[in-house]
């Protein structure tokens, strides 16, 4: 029988305790009473004995680590007396429940045969917590009870936060060994952490486990686990609200920009001697897709529930990807710029965006945004829309191809316009005529 | 670029506004030949003479009902209240004919009253509240308390360019502490109704004004220092019309808020913040909203009683640290 050791409750204010040392090691024997560890809460260190005598089967709570009281610390293989036994509840299939066991209950030292309290799954039948935004998380991406219940949460009595249930999910969508891999660093801490630990470290008995099942932390393994940095969890935070919030759907229109081209390319340099800044496509596109979505308000908008919010100032933002990093600096007023005015914008917001120089103010705001999927050379994709916007346009490469004009076979300049819309509030009609709009001003452009 | 404090900014505003439209005057308690009782209009007189700059009684009624009057017939008012305390003897002037006057006749009311308030210099029960809320809760006024010398300087001569009555809460503790770097030929015009990000940071959102924008930001600057919490700052600088908007994307980036306000708690503006997220953003929240404002006594006068009853850096760091661990 396997006895779970939990944190004890140091006294009636105290809700968490750090694990300060383990004096036995995975593997070894234990005996009752005998002090195993040591934790330290915030009103004593006290050295904690063993519930009973056994084998020392699993730590669920490193060195360093902070857990709140009534958290599962270790289990013990109860009665085991050599490593041997300790291996035969793995290979069984269904090995026995853990039992939950204080790891010292000191009101109830006296009689210690109350200490062990059999609570088979125990967290299984449990429901806990959740914070509304978990809750939404979860019923937007189907996890059931018991799928919650196996995520292990780091808020306040084990709560799952949003970050640890996001985590899970992206977890979850790939390689399912990954998933039984021990979170690498808390996301959160209230007090600095100890060395970020990579991996459990090398036990002496890997076989045991409490699910029975091999878990993919054996030492040597062929990967690295690199935890992420604030900006890239926001950059994944943000896509994965907005794959979440909307119905992205995305339609990509073809573009014969070879008039545009020509006349950018007769007067770029002296666009750029006189203004001293580069007259790029972006500015291009920036004005038509301003143009059209005077015409398409739902476009220039956002959703509330079920309340539309159309706004009435077109901002367009523009992604540039640096590299690290993805920013999405807003040109405020599009839509009241002339072509030399949004390309300064977009020289400007570029250059500091890069040197890192735009205020929390030029990044917020945007009712509409453009990607340059084409700065690669690729072609056309679906961008995700940046919320709560409805809308985001994915500009590809320009590229010459044949194609027929008149019943010839002609060489144009062409590219793919992709438009990503949310089909909750936009319909194909309205998306596609959008789309249509921007692909009739670049085709006609009015050069003056 | 000049170094300007928060208080020369509010000068600076009442200046350029007098010389751009000679509709604008000033009126209040000793604002003429003694400056003010904080120097905020000292020098103005000598410039726009006693029939732009006016002593008054000691009456804010009679100050406000003034105004009133002026506004309604074309002129632009700036009333000072000598302290935003004293504002409750002119209260019915503003929330009963000031405030309705549009609703009922459809009049433009451009006035402005401006209103030192806040605690923090030992002014005691009588020279330190902070009675937004009060206006707030009244339609058809509007209501701003900027938090450093630029919104200062560019919320006023919006204010003054507005067709409404605004009321503008000017902080004592600011007025010499807080300055920036303005470019006195710069058309400093601020938005009314918009709120900024004070400090971008994406584990908590704190939402604030006036004095409790500093007191956030030291707060904020220690935890990411010591504890690798990065709070955001959401500056709401008009609290009436309230930046609703910039509140629900906060609360969507950070899913965690605490709301500061130097006001007691109970009846104040963070309640009514907490209630709007509730209602439009609760699907957003990973913990529970947490409020941190004064207490619901009067401003003691005593430095240790007055720093008990103030929320400040560490007040905001506990509440800060409790949401995060929620």
């Amino acid at each position: 029988m396997q006895v779970e050791m939990i944190m004890p409750q140091m006294g009636e204010s105290i809700v968490e305790g750090t694990i300060v040392r383990w004096r036995k090691r995975v593997g070894e024997m234990v005996q009752k009473d005998e002090m195993i560890l040591e934790i330290s809460t915030d009103k004593v260190d006290s050295e904690i004995p063993a519930p009973v005598s056994g084998i020392l089967v699993e730590i669920l709570a490193e060195e360093g680590k902070t857990v709140a009281v009534k958290s599962p610390i270790a289990r013990i293989a109860a009665g085991e007396t050599s490593q041997a036994g300790a291996v035969a509840p793995a290979v069984s299939p269904l090995p026995e429940p853990p039992v939950q066991a204080a790891a010292a209950d000191f009101s109830a030292s006296a009689a210690p045969e109350s200490v062990i309290v059999p609570e088979p799954a125990a967290l299984a039948g449990e429901r806990r917590f959740l914070s509304p935004v978990v809750k939404k998380i979860a019923r937007e991406f189907g996890l059931s009870d018991s799928e919650l219940n196996n995520i292990r949460g780091r808020g306040e009595n084990q709560r799952i936060t949003k970050q640890d249930i996001l985590e899970y999910l992206s977890r979850r969508g790939g390689d399912s060994s990954v998933e039984a891999m021990p979170p690498a660093v808390p996301v959160r801490t209230s007090t600095p952490s100890p060395a970020p630990q990579p991996a459990q470290p090398p036990s002496p008995a890997p076989a045991v486990s409490p699910a029975g099942t091999q878990p993919g932390r054996a030492p040597g393994v062929d990967h690295e686990i690199v935890p992420m940095d604030h900006v890239r969890k926001r950059i994944a935070e943000h896509m994965i609200i907005s794959k979440q919030t909307s119905a992205h759907v995305t339609s990509v229109a073809e573009v014969d920009v070879t008039p545009l081209v020509q006349y950018r390319e007769g007067i770029k340099r002296t666009f750029e001697a006189r203004e001293g800044f580069p007259l790029t496509y972006t500015a291009f596109f920036i004005e038509a897709a301003a143009r059209a979505l005077r015409e398409f308000p739902l476009i220039n908008a956002s959703l509330d529930g079920d309340k539309i919010i159309i706004k009435k100032s077109i901002h367009i933002g523009i992604a540039v990807g640096l590299e690290d990093k993805l920013i999405v600096p807003v040109i405020r007023d599009a839509g009241r710029l002339n072509l030399a005015g949004i390309a300064r914008a977009v020289h400007d917001l570029a250059t500091r965006a890069r040197n890192r120089q735009l205020k929390p103010d030029e990044v917020q705001g945007g009712t509409f945004s453009i990607t340059n999927i084409g700065t690669f050379g690729n072609l056309w994709g679906t961008p995700i829309i940046n919320q709560p916007q409805v809308a985001i346009l994915g500009t590809g490469a320009i590229k010459k191809r044949p194609v027929v004009v008149n019943d010839a076979i002609a060489i144009r300049s062409m590219m793919y316009l992709s438009l990503t819309y949310d089909h909750r509030l936009i319909d194909g009609l309205y998306g596609g005529r959008f789309l249509q709009m921007i692909v009739q001003l670049l085709e006609n452009y009015k050069f003056d | 670029m000049a170094e300007t404090t928060y208080l020369q900014a509010i000068t600076d505003a009442m200046r350029e506004e007098m010389l751009r439209d000679p509709r604008v005057f000033l009126l209040g308690e000793d604002i003429g030949v003694y400056g003010g009782a904080f120097k905020v209009t000292k020098g103005l007189i000598d410039e726009f003479g006693e029939e732009r700059v006016m002593d008054t009684p000691i009456s804010e009624a009679a100050i406000v009902g003034v105004a009133v009057g002026a506004a309604l017939t074309g002129m632009r008012p700036i009333a000072e209240m000598q302290f935003a305390d004293f504002i409750t003897s002119g209260f019915s002037q503003l929330v009963t004919n000031a405030a309705t006057l549009h609703y009922r006749y459809g009049t433009a009311v451009p006035m402005v009253v401006r209103a030192p308030s806040g605690g923090g210099i030992h002014g005691g029960a009588f020279h330190s509240k902070n009675p937004e809320a009060w206006f707030v809760h009244q339609p058809g006024l509007k209501v701003v308390a900027p938090a450093t010398a630029r919104d200062a300087k560019g919320l006023l001569k919006s204010a003054v360019r507005d067709d409404n009555p605004v009321l503008f809460f000017e902080n004592k503790y600011l007025y010499r502490r807080i300055k920036d770097e303005i470019d006195p030929g710069e058309e400093l015009l601020v938005p009314l109704g918009r709120a900024h990000i004070a400090r971008a940071g994406g584990d908590v959102s704190i939402i604030t004004y006036g004095a409790m924008v500093h007191a956030a930001q030291e707060a904020a600057d220690k935890l990411a220092a010591e504890e690798g919490v990065e709070a955001e700052i959401i500056d709401l600088r008009s609290l009436q019309p309230l930046d609703k908007e910039a509140i629900f994307a906060a609360v969507m980036r950070t899913n965690r808020v605490v709301i500061v306000h130097e006001a007691n708690l109970t009846g104040g503006i963070g309640g009514e913040i907490a209630a709007l997220i509730s209602e439009h953003a609760f699907e957003a929240l990973d913990a529970p909203i947490k409020r941190v404002a004064g207490l619901d006594t009067p401003t003691p006068y005593a430095p240790a009683m007055e720093e008990f009853w103030r929320p400040n850096a560490e007040k905001i760091a506990q509440a800060i640290r409790e949401v995060i661990r929620f």
